[in-house]
């Protein structure tokens, strides 16, 4: 009932001047307008800045296997051969952290087109998913291989701007046949210009193609020289792989153990291993989960107990991350700067619009408190007003916020998010104006004396 | 017990250095139901005496007992309770809410009552009071639309929307003409034989005065010649 008379009180005391209302709440209009329209804006930019940032590949994680050590002699990094294809699919179908996951089996090889031949930075046998999760799926020409490829060891390859003008002098290599240690692959698409990377290496200078293929068809022996970045091209277990594709031709280069020999002794375990698994962390704050279901979920498989070291590690691009976290923090701070002072300035509007008010209806204060009005009804009056003023310029405000990010959106083509963080708190924020600049001049009317007050003119 | 109880009522503004004395000990009793003129020239501390009476201000000493209630020595969040519950005001320049209907206008001092009546309760006991002046009709109108008599029916209404004790009117006819000022002072007269409301009407103007049971003059701060000779009986 109170409360009723007093809203009742209020609204229509600002209804009896509507056009000054209006006025007086365009203050806190423009202000609440203008941080929904920055915070909108400002989100669809941190999005934006997030998949660059993605691209270069701050939620990128990296697994490769562990060190082995033979005669205590370390063979380094990538050395074990623990990290299968299965390893791969099961992360992606149980890790929830993850978006991607692509295996990656590697190469250091030359190829050879024509009469020209080079030796690329990265050979990479790998899934259709590799591309993205280096948020490389648009292609410059052509098209990428898919699962059906990978199955069927398809002799297909996505090559590099840098291949394509070093092996083709500029013309295009689409359905060209390139032939990577003898094997003929042939060119489906070519990758967009990447550049270098944070390390300085040309990303461009890359060949991919079904990691099956680069498994079976190119390095075949990939558990001879585990470590391909490492391997002698010269090595003496270098094998002719026409005898996977020409089966019934092959010529036998080392001894082959018959049947019987096989049957007698015992079966050496062996299963076709990947050099790196490459995941994609869902988003960049996902990254710490990513790696902590990663690697239970690897140690299960591997049937580590809980005492033994991890046959693997998971490595995450810890400065692009911090980067990243750190330039999304310097947007939203700046768009705070810019929020609390558009709305200090329409703060101050409502309160000089009271203190008018106070003034121009000082004959209103002093019957009202003739009649019995207390001072505590006289500030509650002037506070509802003050606050009504602004929750209505808040309204306003949203709506003018709202469509104005949807304009430029649409016209301008900047990305913008919906942030319904920032309509809540500008709704908070635009009460807590009308009671912080509403009060002075409310307490001022509640301390008029009657007497005074109606005799003012 | 009388309505009114004044016993040497002092008030003295001090401005700066120079004390001013307005009232220099007011004795005063009226009783419940009289209708009584308040009369002095500018300067004599009418509007003072008027101010205490409405418990708008209290006196610097001296005793002021209004229905029962001492008053002299109460907060401004008491008096103003007071002053809703037991006396209503009617003001030379009837002071309505512009842009406000008349009803609106009258139900105005209700908001402010702490008893509780409903919406419909207190528009009903408005709309009856605004019968009673002979607005019936103009209930919906706003202040620009009435004319200066209408205007202080109105005002006449929303004093006695909390059913007071004591009306203060103060110059009530100074803004009208002579036909409407008689209206309205034979309007005074009917509450104050009807309802039994105990009247003050404050003015300068004989002609006014001369409707009241009862004339006291103020001069220089002082109640002039023996007012109590002109009591009469009206005691409710």
């Amino acid at each position: 009932m109170r409360f009723y008379s007093t809203m009742k009180t209020a609204l229509g005391a600002l209804g009896r001047n509507v056009m000054r209302t209006l006025l007086t709440t365009l203050g806190i209009v423009i202000g609440v307008g203008a941080v929904i329209t920055m915070m909108e804006i400002g989100n669809g930019t941190t999005i934006a800045i997030q998949r660059t940032m993605a691209s270069i590949g701050a939620n990128t994680l990296v697994i490769v296997p562990g060190a082995v050590s033979i005669s205590g002699v370390n063979q380094g990094a990538g050395s074990k051969m623990t990290l299968t294809p299965q390893d791969a699919d099961a992360i992606i179908k149980e890790c929830p952290a993850v978006r991607n996951v692509a295996p990656i089996v590697r190469a250091r090889t030359q190829i050879v087109y024509g009469n020209r031949n080079w030796v690329p930075t990265y050979v990479y046998g790998t899934t259709p998913s590799f591309l993205e999760v280096r948020e490389w799926t648009d292609l410059d020409k052509g098209e990428a291989f898919n699962e059906h490829d990978v199955r069927n060891s398809s002799k297909v390859c996505l090559i590099g701007e840098t291949i394509v003008s070093e092996m083709f002098g500029g013309q295009s290599p689409i359905g060209k046949e390139i032939r990577i240690r003898n094997v003929a692959f042939k060119v489906i698409g070519v990758l967009r210009k990447k550049g270098a990377n944070v390390m300085g290496m040309d990303q461009d200078d890359i060949v991919l193609a079904p990691w099956t293929t680069i498994k079976y068809r190119v390095v075949a022996s990939s558990l001879a020289n585990a470590n391909q970045s490492s391997t002698n091209t010269t090595s003496t277990v270098e094998v002719n792989t026409l005898n996977q594709i020409y089966p019934n031709i092959q010529q036998n280069l080392y001894y082959v153990a018959t049947g019987s020999e096989q049957a007698d002794g015992p079966q050496p375990i062996r299963f076709p291993n990947v050099d790196q698994i490459l995941t994609a962390a869902v988003s960049g704050s996902q990254i710490p989960y990513a790696i902590e279901q990663i690697t239970m979920l690897l140690r299960e498989r591997h049937h580590l107990r809980a005492t033994d070291v991890n046959d693997f590690n998971v490595r995450d691009m810890t400065e692009i991350a911090k980067a990243m976290s750190s330039t999304t923090e310097l947007i939203t701070k700046l768009l705070l700067c810019v929020a609390m002072i558009s709305l200090v300035v329409g703060g101050v509007g409502i309160m000089n619009i009271m203190l008018v008010s106070v003034t121009e209806r000082t004959r209103e204060i002093g019957l009202r408190m003739a009649v019995g009005a207390e001072p505590g009804d006289i500030l509650r009056q002037f506070l509802t007003e003050a606050v009504v003023l602004c929750l209505l310029g808040g309204t306003l405000g949203i709506v003018l916020g709202r469509g104005s990010s949807y304009i430029v959106s649409a016209v301008l083509h900047w990305p913008t998010a919906v942030s319904i963080g920032a309509i809540v708190a500008a709704v908070i924020v635009s009460a807590s104006v009308g009671v912080i600049f509403g009060f002075y001049p409310a307490w001022k009317a509640s301390r008029l004396d009657p007497i005074d007050a109606l005799r003012y003119e | 017990m009388d309505l009114i109880e004044l016993r040497d009522i002092h008030k003295t503004y001090y401005l700066g250095e120079v004390d001013l004395p307005v009232l220099k000990g007011v004795s005063l009793n009226i009783a419940r139901g009289e209708l009584v003129a308040l009369m002095g020239a500018s300067g004599s501390g009418k509007s003072t005496l008027m101010n205490i009476l409405g418990c708008l201000d209290h006196p610097t000493s001296g005793e002021y007992c209004l229905d029962g209630h001492e008053i002299t020595w109460l907060t401004a969040k008491e008096r103003a309770r007071l002053r809703n519950r037991i006396i209503g005001f009617v003001f030379q320049s009837f002071n309505l809410l512009p842009r406000t209907t008349a009803l609106e206008n009258v139900l105005m001092p209700l908001t402010y009552t702490k008893e509780n009546l409903s919406e419909y309760q207190m528009k009903q006991r408005a709309a009856e009071l605004l019968q009673k002046v002979g607005l019936a009709d103009r209930m919906d109108h706003q202040p620009s639309q009435l004319s200066g008599g209408e205007q202080q029916r109105v005002a006449i209404a929303r004093s006695l929307v909390n059913q007071p004790r004591l009306l203060l009117a103060d110059e009530p006819t100074g803004n009208l003409d002579s036909r409407t000022s008689e209206e309205l002072l034979q309007m005074f007269q009917q509450f104050n034989s009807a309802d039994g409301i105990t009247i003050i009407l404050v003015t300068h103007d004989p002609g006014v005065a001369k409707h009241a049971q009862r004339v006291i003059h103020i001069k220089d701060g002082l109640i002039e010649n023996g007012t109590d000779q002109f009591k009469q009986g009206g005691a409710a």
